[in-house]
């Protein structure tokens, strides 16, 4: 019995304690990104932003997330069922299992596989099948168009953040992701983001477009799709879909951090700053890079759709593949490939 | 502009770039929004908001009920009855507003000749419930007697453009 | 190992029901998203194998790439399924034949077949095993190594395939309007607005 339990039982214990040490706070951050989106583009506006409920608003997301946890939920008679409940589940789910092999300090990641920038590209591949399901299961033209606009794009776009975390790839020489934040050790100057620039900005611009975000929110285009794929979605079924999309921004930025800004470690290699632990600085960097996102939101309009794919196909996907040959040409030429089998 | 030049701008996203800063710094720039129920925005002396019914100082009630108001009402929202009263003088026995139908276009008070029906400055007025919406005369004389001074003030500063 | 072995017979037995249901299931959009889920399985199904970079192309390839550019084209289609299935029991004969024969083949094949000793032993070996290095960094050093003239061959082969589909399908047409953005960038203001001081009531 005792070896039943020290066999089965604790490690799946142990597991399900890290599951939810993980989940909790990022499904409070996706609330509270939320609320920072609100009031960041309001302060752009010249706006305030929420306000009201709870001191400085604060109490704002929870008082969202109450009103939608009450509504009722509404499957269009049209719709085929199975495959419209199973959409907003297969998006929720996959925003967070993504998070399993996210290190956020050394040694602090849930699975430490060594195939981790595969199975995060892999999971971020699924992500349309949420969208696509969700359009052809509402049986509406406009999420039909919407979640058609969707895949179209994640599906460009992935070409060019596969490319790009190759570079960072041959940099690095190991697809863990604890490695690839190890091989940014030593300062600000040693991260990635440094020596590949524009890799970084290709890889930041698709991550826009690959979470649907703007510039690049056309699956959702307010004014022309009213609101794409998630039309026919209501009370929790689109609560899903919202946490799902906000998760996925979460991680994308995570994803950022981890390639090109250092991941947990401190910008400075220096007394003051190594003092703070590394997971701060992962969620401080994860931070910047979401106030990017909404910086972002808050300053350019929508893409028009053709434009968006020729910056796909014809911009980013001949850049990134240039950078590739370029960053391979130059470790071999200055000897700086990562030696095979050792990491770095 | 030479070509190096504008190509040099082009992958520098030159013009992206300063339009981010152009966000960014208004950002910190002190907000526009007015704190609506506990502050409020200025109004015109012509704000045409909820409906009243006006008396004469003596209080004696303005309107005779020669019904223009309702003729030249184009949502048809104004329901008016009249009979003598017992001095002799036309008075109304009904007059009702469905604020649901009203336009708030103000020409009732345009049309009105002795400046009985006036839109007022008060625009909080919402309810619940629909029933609530339908204004009786009552209803109506309460509102002028609430906000005659405001009213009157109006009036007096619209009075040199008319 | 019980665990493992639980995690096959969960991953094996989806596979086989959801490719039953492939063909199986009645609408081909089902169809489709249970291909997805027998790939998903079978991803699972390396990892069991200790090969978790296939598994990760697999899911990324397969499930990532050309399912979606399935699902795209089957929902797309308007077909009146209800006439499909029509008349379908008459092609029975025909396909239980090939079915049969496809198994006679099979079994012929099977009962005929003798594992070696030697790779029955290393069968059992984890692949991650060998001489400690991640089944990446294997795969990558065969395929860069001994094989790497087949390798840049596949390569080619897929290059060829690709510009013979662009190829095919390009077409140009005349008298088409296209946007071309760097002539709207080139564009100043000079060659395009001319400020003309009018006199009142002469026009233009």
């Amino acid at each position: 019995m005792a070896e039943f339990f020290q066999l089965y039982v604790a490690p799946v214990a142990w597991i399900i304690g890290g599951i939810l040490a993980i989940t909790v706070p990022l499904l409070l951050g996706v609330a509270y990104l939320t609320f920072a989106e609100r009031k960041v583009i309001g302060w752009i506006q010249l706006r305030r932003g929420p306000n009201v409920v709870g001191p400085f608003g604060l109490l704002q997301p929870i008082a969202d997330g109450l009103k939608l946890f009450l509504k009722e939920t509404v499957i269009p008679a049209s719709a085929n069922r199975i495959v419209f409940v199973l959409a907003p589940m297969i998006t929720f789910i996959l925003a967070l299992i993504a998070w399993a092999v996210i290190p956020f300090g050394e040694g602090l990641v849930l699975a430490d596989i060594n195939v981790g920038v595969l199975y995060l590209f892999a999971i971020s591949s699924l992500g349309v099948y949420g969208i696509i399901m969700a359009g052809w299961a509402s049986n509406s033209k406009y999420a039909f168009l919407g979640a058609l606009r969707s895949a179209a794009q994640m599906v460009s776009y992935e070409v060019s953040i596969g490319f790009v975390i190759i570079t960072v790839l041959l940099a690095v020489g190991s697809l863990n992701l604890s490695d690839i934040v190890m091989a940014q050790n030593g300062g600000i100057l040693h991260w990635h983001f440094l020596p590949l620039l524009p890799m970084f900005i290709v890889f930041f611009i698709s991550a826009l477009a690959e979470t649907n975000r703007a510039p690049f929110d056309l699956p959702e285009a307010e004014a022309e799709l009213v609101s794409g794929y998630n039309v026919e979605y209501s009370s929790m079924t689109f609560a899903m879909f919202f946490l799902g999309e906000y998760a996925n921004m979460i991680l994308m930025s995570g994803m950022t951090v981890v390639l090109f800004l250092g991941g947990w470690l401190p910008p400075f290699d220096m007394h003051p700053f190594t003092i703070i632990p590394g997971p701060i600085w992962f969620v401080l960097k994860i931070m910047a890079v979401l106030f990017l996102f909404l910086w972002v939101r808050a300053t350019f309009p929508r893409y028009r759709y053709d434009q968006l794919m020729r910056l796909g196909w014809k911009v980013f996907l001949p850049l990134s593949l240039v950078f590739v040959v370029l960053t391979a040409g130059f470790l071999l030429v200055f000897d700086l490939l990562p030696v095979a089998g050792g990491g770095k | 502009m030479s070509i190096f030049d504008r190509a040099a701008r082009g992958f520098l996203l030159v013009e992206l770039v300063a339009g981010m800063w152009l966000t960014f710094k208004s950002m910190f720039k002190p907000k526009h929004t007015i704190n609506y129920p506990y502050e409020k925005g200025p109004l015109s002396p012509r704000f045409r908001g909820e409906h009243a019914l006006r008396r004469y100082p003596n209080g004696e009630e303005r309107c005779i009920a020669c019904k223009l108001c309702e003729a030249v009402c184009p949502a048809q929202a104004i329901t008016i009855e009249a009979e003598p009263r017992a001095d002799g003088s036309r008075r109304t026995t009904r007059y009702d507003i469905d604020m649901t139908k009203c336009i708030y276009c103000g020409f009732c008070q345009e049309a009105c000749p002795v400046d009985a029906i006036v839109e007022g400055p008060n625009y909080e007025f919402s309810k619940e419930t629909r029933e609530e919406l339908f204004y009786n005369k009552g209803k109506l004389l309460r509102n002028g007697e609430r906000w005659e001074s405001e009213l009157a003030n109006n009036i007096d500063l619209d009075a040199p453009y008319r | 190992m019980m665990v493992q072995a639980i995690a096959f017979y969960v991953f094996a037995g989806v596979t086989i029901a959801s490719a039953a249901m492939v063909i199986g299931s009645r609408n081909p959009v089902h169809s489709v998203l249970f291909l997805i889920l027998a790939f998903f399985n079978s991803a699972g199904l390396f990892v069991l194998m200790g090969a978790e970079f296939l598994a990760m192309t697999l899911v990324i390839v397969y499930v990532g790439a050309v399912a979606v550019l399935f699902l795209f084209v089957v929902m797309m289609l308007d077909i009146n399924f209800v006439k499909l299935r029509q008349g379908f029991l008459q092609y029975l004969p025909i396909g239980g034949l090939i079915g049969l024969v496809l198994i006679v083949e099979l079994l012929m094949v099977v009962s005929g077949w003798v594992v070696s000793p030697a790779g029955l032993k290393t069968a059992a070996i984890n692949s991650q095993a060998i001489d400690g290095v991640s089944n990446t960094l294997a795969l990558g050093r065969l395929i860069y190594t001994e094989y790497v003239y087949l390798f840049q061959a596949s390569g080619l082969i897929l290059l060829i395939a690709m510009l013979g589909a662009i190829v095919l399908t390009l077409r140009q047409r005349e008298g088409v309007k296209r946007q071309r953005i760097t002539d709207q960038l080139d564009r100043k203001p000079e060659d395009s607005v001319e400020i003309i001081d009018v006199k009142t009531g002469s026009g233009v």
